[in-house]
């Protein structure tokens, strides 16, 4: 009977039946409702037989563009699971009111921010916004692909690893009960025992390892492969904008890894970096996490500042106002975002001089960003405003982040903070500058570019819907939230005392609903565009007249992106392409250099992931099984030669001139 | 400082936001609050003298400009003016300057480690006033609270005259969390094994609510406590019936108060063991820890060399079950360092069985 | 980028607006690999930055001057930049083309990497057997993490040479493997530059404090 208890602990861990959640309903309906959905779609899959050109076409793919959409994708399915948390929040928060706890006991209402912030954060936001310029940036410097296109499709699948763990945390054990920053000592061994933090560590360390490879592949992307005659003051400013983002990511997501290294060292070694009892210090982790988390907001904020500048001169038909302070601007504030960290623990007792010299600092970053506005408003003036989709979103974006901005900025005065640290104020801070700027932001992006990806343009009806759903409903779900700070009332209180409290939360729970309408508007959206493709399709390729490189080829664009290189002269290179009367050349077409697709980044992934749940649930022969089949995958990958080939010119040949057909009838 | 206009600006603002809502943030009771009250309100002032203009600006440009508005002046190449760049750079530059200045100064006459200077806005502190001292601790999830100079400790009660000046001394039991009475003073941290220090005053009688500001664990929803502003004869009748209230808090009632408990009742302990708050902020109420005092000690002097290599106990019990929900086993390797001279004696025991079945 | 368009700017550029022949843009392996390596040494310096801020936290145990002892690490210190040294002696055969020659000083290399981890090793087991292991204070937690991350990097880079020794046997010296030789050989004096910033602030100081 022992003999065999100890087998069986060998064998799975602290994994035990009493891991899965059967005694809560909620999550058993999840559950059944995810694998019903599940299966249905793996069934349709199968039954359509499109596995073989999902593998091939899709995921061993390593065209950036695919990879784009993909990270796309990734990001919109994420996005329904970190919205059902915020819903489920908004609604409990409306609820447990004076004796009422409401329906979510702390213990699963602690789970669910915890999930939302660390899910939207990482795998909303991130994926998109990284998929956005993969998408955009090879394209706008004139590439054939990115630098490494294999690391690329290796960092998306780490991306996807790291979601999946999250995602198996809800019906395999429980994730973290922390805060998304999962501060010591509550997310250490003693405090939090079981799986939850573990899942947290493995699954942010997984897609963490992703992003760093793949902001080294962008920084050498845009540093080696623009195109001919594009110095960097050429630059597309989105591509200035993704630079200075990539260049973050390289400098923090380091001290991310390393920092859960630490943490994780306490809890499976039993260390004493943050813990007291050995001369450990907790204050370490909190400095070192925010040290990362400060930029990583300026990392998701950045190149949507890109978006609504190249979105703001193309639909105002003017030149972008001010291009060099723009570029400056935006250097200043990756430079400044390095400074400030120490405004997130103001409370936590640095001295006077200390908080006033990282409260200035902070206040600083507001001038290059005020010049940022200024410069859309500039770009604005004198121009002929087209108010289609992506610009309406860049106008609901200045509107918005304005206030965002300036509750920053009021936050970084130290004893102001003291006041509003911690508080429903700083909530709803944060979600206005990342729903007003960085949402806001993806929706423009998305709408812009949308055509030139995929081929046809998304419908506006339903975009101006969903837009000002989006914008209505954030700004019910959120001004309450600041008024709330104001009157002393703490984040992540699962219910409250004071029953005149209520009121406010239904209105942001109202705010919630609308803006549940937007996400519907924007899913119909896409269901529009895609049934009426035919009459939405774009053969221009340059549906908007833009002005940079990525609207010079066709929508969408061939594996090679251009069959012949642009040369570059001017800032704008495609408006002033199209003002010198540019001659698009037919023939003389050359065999085409392009990489392999392979499925060693899927493979590789896998591993990490299995390695991954091996470590959370403590299974050590599979964690040490899976972690040596990943060294040995890599190595064995090395020994491939074989990863690139040549598109012949008669193919690129027939390619363009269907193009030039296309062309030609319009 | 301010320009009065901003100040009479700045005060239809916030009658605006009060109506209807009891903002204890814009409407404090102590001095230091208020203050930071005052700083809040100037700096959005200051702020909005350039979020307006931009957002008034915003549409009026999208509207003049729009497309079918043919009247309207177009220029496609008009992309630089260097007068109107350095008015961009230069706006923004102007308010932070002045609200940088603010800063600085609000930040060090605001500094919670200071003492105060004054009761209100024209009371300066009396010439040999003495503060009362609060010694604060969070606990899982409630708040303990020791008066050294009466030697006696409350539970989720705390109780001040009005008009004195009050100086806390803050740590934790076991996680971080924040203390703050909005309408008192703002927050800080509480963390085990550190001292952090609020000094403040209340200035009106009242029964104001104090709550933890950072999430620390399950019964974090319901970690308040009351805090109780006296004339000074109230508050010298409340210290009466607190110590004639009886009972004591031991080490060893300590050790169980301390145990992750949720909604604890108000609790009056006529009597503290002595020295108990430095013993929680060494972290060695246990019998036979050593105190981080005597290791910090011990360590300027190089440590005890491998002759200390063993010196180590370990922690029979941390949380309880309940926390630890879907959890069988109780965490392991939950070391400390030993006390030199002392044996070690029965730490906390296990939590009887009952307990486990809570959750 | 002035407002005065000029005819002449008007006109279509003489060298034209594509280039008509393959493009072949830089290779960016190197540059991604030094970057890589940036972001690592920032992963050290969080590790520096741990030790300096608790290496002095002993929690009433051992501390530097009871445990360090400097013939072993200097042994061990020798035993890196040898190979180091060879390791050079590998690249100049490369640039020979002579792969026996090449494959014996990697091979030797490997061996001086080997002694290395080797040494750390022994000398780990034996803090760990005192009881002075990583769990027995902060101190000793941030001495095992960042001098452990520095053996972590030697091990890899032992698998890694490893492979290239299979490559340049199998393969013979492609672009690519001369593209990877130069990588290794960033990656190892890169650890050597840790190495003696180790040395210095964890050992030397340490056993002299
Ligand atoms: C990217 C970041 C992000 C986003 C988008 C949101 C969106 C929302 N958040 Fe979130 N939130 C956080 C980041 C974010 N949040 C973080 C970091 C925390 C702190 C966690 C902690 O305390 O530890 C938090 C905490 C938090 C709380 C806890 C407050 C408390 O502590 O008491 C609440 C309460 O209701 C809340 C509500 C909402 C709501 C209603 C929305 C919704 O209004 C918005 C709905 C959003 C969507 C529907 C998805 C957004 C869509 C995309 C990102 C891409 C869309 C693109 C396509 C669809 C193509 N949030
Ligand atoms: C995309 C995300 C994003 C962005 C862009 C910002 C932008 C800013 N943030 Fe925010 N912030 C977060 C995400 C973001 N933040 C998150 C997630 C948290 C909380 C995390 C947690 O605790 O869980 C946080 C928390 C946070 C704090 C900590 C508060 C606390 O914990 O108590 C502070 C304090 O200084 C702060 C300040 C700022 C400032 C000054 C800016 C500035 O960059 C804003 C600059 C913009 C403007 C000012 C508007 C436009 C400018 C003009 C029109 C010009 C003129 C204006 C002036 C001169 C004022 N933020
Ligand atoms: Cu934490 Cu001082
Ligand atoms: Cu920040």
């Amino acid at each position: 009977m022992r003999d065999n208890s100890e087998l069986i602990h060998f064998i799975f861990g602290r994994l035990t039946w009493d891991a899965i959640p059967f005694h809560v309903p909620i999550l058993v309906y999840t559950f059944i409702v995810v694998a019903i959905l599940g299966i249905a779609l793996l069934g349709t899959i199968t039954w359509m037989g499109k596995w073989g050109y999902l593998w091939r076409e899709w995921f061993t793919s390593v065209d950036h563009k695919k990879i784009g959409i993909m990270y796309m994708v990734l990001g919109i399915i994420m996005m329904l699971r970190g919205f059902s948390d915020a819903v489920m929040m908004r609604l409990q928060q409306a609820m447990a009111f004076g004796g009422s706890t409401g329906y979510l006991p702390p213990e699963h209402y602690d789970q669910i921010f915890t999930a939302h912030g660390v899910i939207m954060i990482f795998f909303v936001a991130m994926p998109m916004v990284v998929g956005l310029m993969n998408v955009v940036m090879p394209l706008q410097i004139g590439a054939r692909d990115v630098a490494f296109p294999f690391l690329n499709n290796f960092s998306f699948w780490m991306t996807v690893a790291g979601a999946v763990l999250v995602m198996l945390s809800l019906f395999v054990g429980e994730f973290a009960r922390t805060g998304w920053l999962a501060y010591p000592p509550l997310s250490g061994i003693a405090y939090s025992p079981d799986a939850g933090v573990d899942y947290y560590i493995w699954s942010l360390q997984i897609a963490g390892v992703g992003t760093l490879l793949s902001g080294v592949n962008m920084v050498v992307t845009i540093i080696k492969m623009r195109a001919p005659g594009m110095t960097l003051m050429k630059m597309p400013i989105f591509t200035w904008t993704a630079l200075c983002t990539n260049v973050l990511i390289v400098a923090a997501f380091p001290v991310l890894t390393a920092v859960l290294v630490l943490l994780s060292l306490d809890r499976y070694v039993g260390t004493a970096f943050f813990t007291n009892d050995f001369g450990g210090n907790p204050m370490m982790y909190v400095n070192l996490i925010w040290i990362w988390g400060h930029p990583e907001v300026y990392i998701l904020i950045l190149p949507l500042f890109g978006v609504f500048s190249e979105v703001v001169s193309t639909f105002c038909g003017k030149k972008l106002f001010g291009y060099a302070s723009m570029v400056y601007a935006t250097v200043v504030i990756t430079i400044l975002s390095y400074l400030v960290w120490l405004h997130h623990f103001f409370t936590m007792g640095s001295g006077a001089s200390v908080n006033s010299f990282f409260g200035i600092t902070t206040m600083i970053i507001s001038i290059p960003t005020g010049a940022k506005m200024f410069n859309w408003l500039f770009t604005m003036y004198r121009g002929r405003i087209n108010f289609d989709v992506p610009m309406l979103w860049t106008m609901g974006f200045m509107f918005t982040f304005v206030i965002g901005g300036m509750t920053g900025v009021l936050l970084a005065v130290p004893p102001a903070d003291f006041e509003l640290h911690n508080s429903l104020f700083l909530v709803a801070h944060f979600h206005n500058v990342i729903i007003g700027g960085v949402l806001f932001g993806l929706f423009a992006g998305i709408n812009y570019w949308f055509p030139k990806a995929i081929g046809f343009r998304l419908d506006a009806f339903w975009g101006k819907v969903s837009f000002w759903f989006w914008l209505s409903g954030f700004w019910f779900a959120f001004m309450p939230l600041y008024i709330l700070g104001l009157m002393g009332v703490t984040r992540r209180l699962s219910h409250f005392d004071d029953p005149s409290l209520q009121i406010w939360f239904q209105i942001a729970a109202f705010g919630a609903g609308l803006i549940f309408l937007g996400i519907l508007a924007f899913l119909m959206q896409i269901y529009v565009s895609i049934r009426n493709r035919a009459s939405l399709r774009d053969h221009t390729g340059d549906i908007w007249g833009g002005r940079t490189l990525e609207w010079s080829t066709s929508s969408p664009p061939p594996d090679y992106n251009f069959a012949f290189t642009p040369l570059v002269h001017e800032l704008d290179a495609w408006a002033d392409m199209k003002q010198r009367g540019y001659q698009r050349p037919v023939q003389g077409f050359l065999p085409i250099h392009m990489p392999k697709n392979t499925g060693a980044g899927v493979i590789l992934a896998f591993l990490a992931m299995a390695c991954g749940f091996a470590m959370i649930w403590h299974i050590w022969w599979m964690a040490g099984a899976s972690f040596v089949g990943l060294i040995g995958s890599a190595i064995v990958h090395t020994f491939n030669y074989h990863r690139d080939f040549h598109i012949p010119a008669e193919e690129v040949a027939r390619i363009e001139d269907t193009r030039s057909r296309l062309l030609a009838q319009l | 400082m301010l320009p009065r206009v901003l100040r009479r600006l700045s005060m239809s603002l916030l009658a605006l936001l009060m109506s209807g809502c009891s903002a204890v943030v814009l409407h404090p009771s102590g001095d230091v609050a208020l203050q930071q009250r005052n700083l809040i309100i100037a700096s959005t002032v200051l702020m909005l003298l350039i979020i307006v203009p931009v957002m008034v600006l915003t549409g009026w440009f999208a509207w003049h400009y729009r497309q079918s508005n043919t009247k309207a002046h177009y220029d496609p190449d008009w992309h630089h003016s260097t007068g109107l760049e350095l008015v961009i750079w230069s706006a923004p530059l102007l308010i932070i300057i002045a609200l940088g200045a603010m800063t600085w100064i609000a930040t060090h006459t605001l500094d919670p480690y200071r003492p105060l200077g004054r009761l209100a806005a024209t009371r300066p502190v009396p010439e040999g006033t003495k503060p009362l001292k609060v010694q604060v601790v969070a606990l899982d999830w409630k708040w303990l609270f020791v008066y050294p100079d009466y030697g006696f400790a409350t539970v989720n009660e705390l109780a001040a005259p009005v008009d004195v000046p009050i100086e806390f001394q803050i740590t934790a039991s076991s996680v971080m969390n924040s203390f703050f009475i909005p309408a008192l003073a703002g927050q800080i941290y509480a963390m085990p094994a550190m001292e952090t220090q609020l000094h403040a005053v209340i200035n009106q009688p009242g029964n104001y609510e104090g709550f933890s500001a950072n999430y620390s664990g399950a019964g974090f929803s319901d970690m308040h406590f009351r805090f109780l502003g006296k004339s000074q004869a109230d508050f010298d009748a409340w210290v009466q019936s607190v110590k004639s209230g009886g009972g004591a808090l031991t080490r060893e009632g300590y050790l169980a108060l301390a145990r992750p408990s949720e909604r604890e009742p108000v609790k009056h302990y006529a009597e503290v063991a002595p020295g108990l708050y430095d013993l929680i902020l060494n972290l060695c109420v246990q019998p036979g820890k050593m105190c981080l005092r005597d290791m910090m000690k011990i360590d300027a002097k190089g440590g005890l060399g491998m002759a200390g290599v063993h010196n180590v106990g370990r922690l029979a019990y941390d949380r309880p079950p309940a926390l630890n929900a879907g959890q069988s086993e109780p965490p392991t390797g939950l070391a400390y360092v030993l006390a030199l001279c002392a044996t070690p004696g029965p730490l906390w025991s296990p939590a009887p069985p009952a307990a486990a079945a809570g959750n | 980028m002035s407002t005065h368009a000029t005819d002449a700017m008007n006109a279509p550029p003489a060298q034209g607006f594509y280039l008509t022949e393959e493009h072949h843009p830089e290779n960016g392996t190197m540059l991604g690999f030094w970057i890589y390596l940036m972001s690592d040494c920032l992963l050290f310096a969080v590790l520096f930055a741990m030790y300096g801020v608790l290496g002095g936290n002993y929690a009433a145990g051992p501390g530097p001057k009871d445990l360090f002892e400097l013939p072993t690490v200097l042994l061990n210190t020798s035993m890196l930049l040898l190979s180091s040294i060879t390791y050079g002696f590998a690249m100049l055969e490369m640039a020979r083309q002579r792969k026996g020659a090449t494959l014996l000083w990697l091979a030797i290399t490997g061996c001086f990497g080997v002694a290395f981890v080797s040494l750390e090793l022994t000398e780990f087991a034996h803090f760990i057997h005192d009881g002075a292991g990583p769990q027995r204070s902060a101190f000793l937690s941030s001495f095992f993490a960042v001098v452990g991350c520095h053996g972590v990097h030697v091990t890899a880079g032992l698998l890694w040479l490893g492979t290239m020794m299979a490559q340049i046997q199998v393969k013979g010296f492609r672009p690519t493997i001369q593209r990877r030789m130069l990588c290794f050989n960033l990656f190892w004096h890169t650890l050597d530059i840790i190495w003696v910033a180790l040395f210095t602030v964890v050992y030397m100081l340490g056993a002299g404090a």
